[in-house]
C-alpha cells in the first residue's frame, strides 16, 4: 500500500527511452482519490507513452510508480485489475449490440454472472440507451458511442480510469455531455485521468499537468495556471509552454 | 487453517474469472462471424466452391477432347482406329477434314485439341510398313498435349495388337515406332483430377480458414483499437489468443466434414487408407494453420497487411508448389527447395497417401514429423514475438 492512502497514483523520476530517445524524461507528479486529473501535452510529448507505463502496457526504463497502490513494474496484472482504460478509438465492437459489448467487458473484468444482466440494465437507464439496448453499435453516432465506450470501461467499478484523447471528432455539446458523465464517475469516487488536445476541457479538469519534451513543465489547478502565466484561458497557458518545444511530431 | 481456506477461495475465484472471460470472448467471437455475412460465405461456401470447381470444372483430367481427322485413306484400319477413338472418353471425333492444309486453322482455332493424320492406302500399306499415323497436338498447353497424344498413342497401339496387326513391320516407320511407347499408371488408373485434387482443396480450405482468417480477426482487434484495450485489461494475453482461435477451429472441423463428404459422396474418391490416421492428420495441419495465423497477425500491423501476407507469403506459393496444380517434380530446382518449406505441401502429400494409396502411419512419418516440427516453430517464434511487443 502506499505511504499516502489518498494518493492513487504516485508516480517518482519515471523515465523512458527508446534507445537514444527520451520519451518521458524523469516525471513526477501524485494524483489524489476522486480527482480529475488533465493530462495535457503536443502530439510527440510523450503523454500516451507516460500514459501506457501507468497501465502497466510498457515497462518503465528507469524510476517508479504506484497505480491504485501497485508497483507499475512489477505488479502490472493487478494493477490492471484495478483500472479502467478508454482508448482514442473508443475500442467498442463495432458488430456487436450495445448489449453484448456490455456482456463483453463485464465478463473480461470479471463481473459475477448472476449480476451481469444487473449491471447492464443499470448502465443502460443511467445512459438512457434503453431503446438502443438491441442497436449495433456502427449505428449509433459518435457522441452516443464515446459515451458508451466511457461507461463500458467502469463497468467493474475501477480505481481509476484513464481516458486517452477520449472526445476527439465530437461536437462541442456532445463533448460538454460525456464531460458530465466524467463529473458523475469522479462524484462516485473514481479518480479520472484524462489526455486531452481541446484546452476547454482542460478547464474541467480539477488539476492539470502539461508536458513538454517529455517534461511535465507545469502542474497546477487551472485557476492558478492561468494566475502564473498571466492568462486568460488554458489555451494561451498551453501556447507559452508548448512554443518551448523543441521536438515536432514524427 | 483459517488462512488455507482464503487462500483457495480466491483461487476458485481465479478460476472461475478465466473461464467466464474466455466464454465472453468465444461468444463474442462466434457473433462477430455469425453477423458478417461475407465472412460466413466465405467460411463455409467456400469450400463446397472450390471442391466442385476443381472436382468437375478445373480439371486437369483429359475428356471429351474434341479431334479432328484427316483420313486420305478411309479404309478399314483408318476406320477402326477413328472408331476406337471416339469410343474412348478422353476424345470426340467430329470433323473430317478435306485438305492437310486446314490443319492448322482448326488447331488455331481452339475447338480442337488434336488432329489425326492417316497416310494414304493405309490399310495397304500396313503389310509394306510404311503406313503412317501423325497426331498433331495444340502445344500451347504441353501438358494437355503431351497427355492427349499418350492416351491416342495408347488406344492405337492396343488396336495394334488385338487386330492383328502387329503383322505389319513399320517399326521402321518414325512416326509409328512412337507407339510403342507405354503408359502405366498406379492408384489412380483412370486419372481422375479428382484424386489428386482432394488432398489439395483440403489442404487449400484449411489454410484459408486457420491462418487467413484467424489472423484478419487478430489483425483487426489490433487496427479497430480493442487489442488495446484488452491488453490494458486483466485478461492474460494468452486467454486472447486462444479464444480467437477456438472457433476457427471449429469451423475448420466443419469443412473438413464438409471437404471429405463432398469427395466421398459426390466426388466417388475413396478414402483408401486409416480414416482416423487422416482425421488425425489433418488436426496436426489445422494446428499449424492457427499457430502460423498467430504469427502473421502478430507481425502484421493490419487487416489488410494480414491478408496479404496470408495470400502472397502462404496461400500463392501452396497453390503453386504444393502439387495441386502441378507436380513438384516438374518444377525448377529453386522452387523445388522452397517448396521443401510450404507446409502444405507435407499436408498434401501425406493426404494424398493416407486417402489414394492407403497408407499407414510409418508411410507418413516424414510428413508429420516436418509438419510438427514447423507447428512448433511457428508457435515459440509466435510466443516470443508476442512477449517483445508488449515490451
Amino acid at each position: 500500500m502506499s505511504k499516502n492512502n489518498m494518493s492513487v497514483i504516485q508516480v517518482k523520476n519515471l523515465t523512458k527511452r527508446f534507445g537514444t530517445f527520451t520519451a518521458v524524461d524523469n516525471i513526477s507528479f501524485e494524483v489524489e482519490k476522486g480527482e480529475i486529473f488533465g493530462f495535457l501535452g503536443a502530439n510527440g510529448a510523450g503523454k500516451t507513452t507516460a500514459m501506457r507505463m501507468l497501465c502497466g502496457l510498457s515497462q518503465p526504463t528507469s524510476g517508479n510508480g504506484t497505480v491504485a497502490g501497485f508497483d507499475i513494474a512489477t505488479q502490472s496484472e493487478e494493477v490492471k485489475r484495478h483500472i479502467g482504460y478508454m482508448s482514442q478509438k473508443f475500442a467498442l465492437y463495432e458488430d456487436l449490440k450495445v448489449w453484448e459489448n456490455m456482456r463483453l467487458y463485464a465478463g473480461i473484468y470479471g463481473v459475477p454472472r448472476a449480476e451481469i444482466p444487473i449491471v447492464i440494465d443499470q448502465m443502460l437507464a443511467s445512459l438512457g440507451f434503453e431503446s438502443e439496448k438491441n442497436t449495433l453499435v456502427k449505428d449509433l453516432p459518435l457522441g452516443w458511442k464515446q459515451k458508451l465506450a466511457f461507461s463500458v470501461s467502469i463497468i467493474h467499478r475501477p480505481e481509476i480510469v484513464f481516458l486517452d484523447e477520449p472526445t476527439g471528432g465530437v461536437d462541442p455539446a456532445a463533448r460538454r455531455q460525456f464531460w458530465e458523465l466524467i463529473y458523475k464517475a469522479a462524484a462516485e469516487g473514481i479518480t479520472v485521468f484524462v489526455t486531452t488536445h481541446y484546452m476547454d476541457e482542460a478547464e474541467y479538469c480539477h488539476r492539470v499537468s502539461i508536458m513538454v519534451d517529455g517534461k511535465i513543465e507545469a502542474l497546477d489547478t487551472p485557476a492558478n495556471l492561468k494566475k502564473q502565466f498571466s492568462a486568460t484561458s488554458m489555451d494561451e497557458v498551453f501556447t507559452k509552454l508548448a512554443r518551448k518545444a523543441e521536438r515536432r511530431e514524427n | 487453517m483459517k488462512d488455507n481456506i482464503v487462500k483457495e477461495k480466491s483461487y476458485a475465484f481465479a478460476l472461475r474469472v478465466n473461464n467466464s472471460q474466455f466464454f465472453a470472448f468465444v461468444k463474442k467471437e462466434f457473433l462477430y462471424i455469425f453477423r458478417d455475412t461475407w465472412t460466413m460465405i466465405i467460411l463455409l461456401l467456400l469450400p463446397i466452391l472450390m471442391v466442385v470447381l476443381f472436382g468437375f470444372g478445373i480439371s486437369t483430367e483429359i475428356k471429351n477432347t474434341h479431334v479432328a481427322v484427316f483420313d486420305p485413306s478411309r479404309d478399314m484400319a483408318t476406320r477402326t482406329i477413328v472408331n476406337r477413338l471416339s469410343e474412348s472418353e478422353y476424345f470426340i471425333v467430329d470433323k473430317y477434314l478435306n485438305d492437310i492444309s486446314e490443319v492448322e486453322s482448326v488447331l488455331k482455332n481452339g475447338d480442337y485439341g488434336m488432329v489425326v493424320v492417316f497416310s494414304e492406302n493405309f490399310n495397304e500399306n500396313m503389310n509394306r510398313g510404311t503406313a503412317a499415323v501423325q497426331l498433331i497436338a495444340d502445344g500451347s498447353d504441353p501438358n494437355t498435349a503431351s497427355q492427349l497424344s499418350n492416351f491416342a498413342t495408347a488406344i492405337i497401339n492396343q488396336w495394334r495388337m488385338e487386330d492383328g496387326a502387329l503383322k505389319m513391320t513399320g517399326e521402321n516407320n518414325s512416326q509409328f515406332s512412337i507407339l510403342n511407347s507405354q503408359l502405366k499408371l498406379l492408384y489412380n488408373p483412370t486419372m481422375k483430377g479428382a484424386y489428386n485434387t482432394v488432398p489439395g482443396v483440403l489442404g487449400l480450405v484449411l489454410m484459408l480458414i486457420c491462418t487467413m482468417m484467424t489472423s484478419i480477426s487478430i489483425a483487426r482487434e489490433k487496427e479497430m483499437g480493442t487489442m488495446e484495450v484488452l491488453l490494458v485489461s486483466p485478461v492474460k494475453p494468452f486467454t486472447i489468443i486462444l479464444s480467437k482461435t477456438v472457433p476457427y477451429f471449429v469451423l475448420s472441423l466443419v469443412n473438413l466434414a464438409t471437404v471429405l463428404s463432398l469427395a466421398v459422396f459426390v466426388l466417388g474418391v475413396p478414402i483408401v487408407g486409416s480414416f482416423w490416421l487422416l482425421i488425425g492428420l489433418s488436426l496436426l495441419f489445422i494446428f499449424l494453420c492457427l499457430c502460423l495465423g498467430v504469427l502473421i497477425s502478430i507481425v502484421a500491423p493490419s487487416q489488410i497487411v494480414a491478408m496479404l501476407v496470408s495470400a502472397v507469403v502462404m496461400m500463392l506459393p501452396t497453390m503453386m508448389l504444393s502439387g495441386l496444380m502441378f507436380p513438384v517434380e516438374n518444377l525448377p530446382l529453386v522452387l523445388r527447395w522452397i517448396a521443401q518449406v510450404i507446409p502444405a505441401k507435407w499436408f498434401i502429400e501425406a493426404a494424398r497417401d493416407v486417402m489414394i494409396k492407403g497408407a499407414g502411419i510409418s508411410a507418413i512419418t516424414t510428413e508429420l514429423l516436418v509438419l510438427c516440427g514447423e507447428a512448433v516453430l511457428f508457435l515459440v517464434v509466435s510466443m516470443k514475438r508476442f512477449k517483445i511487443r508488449l515490451g
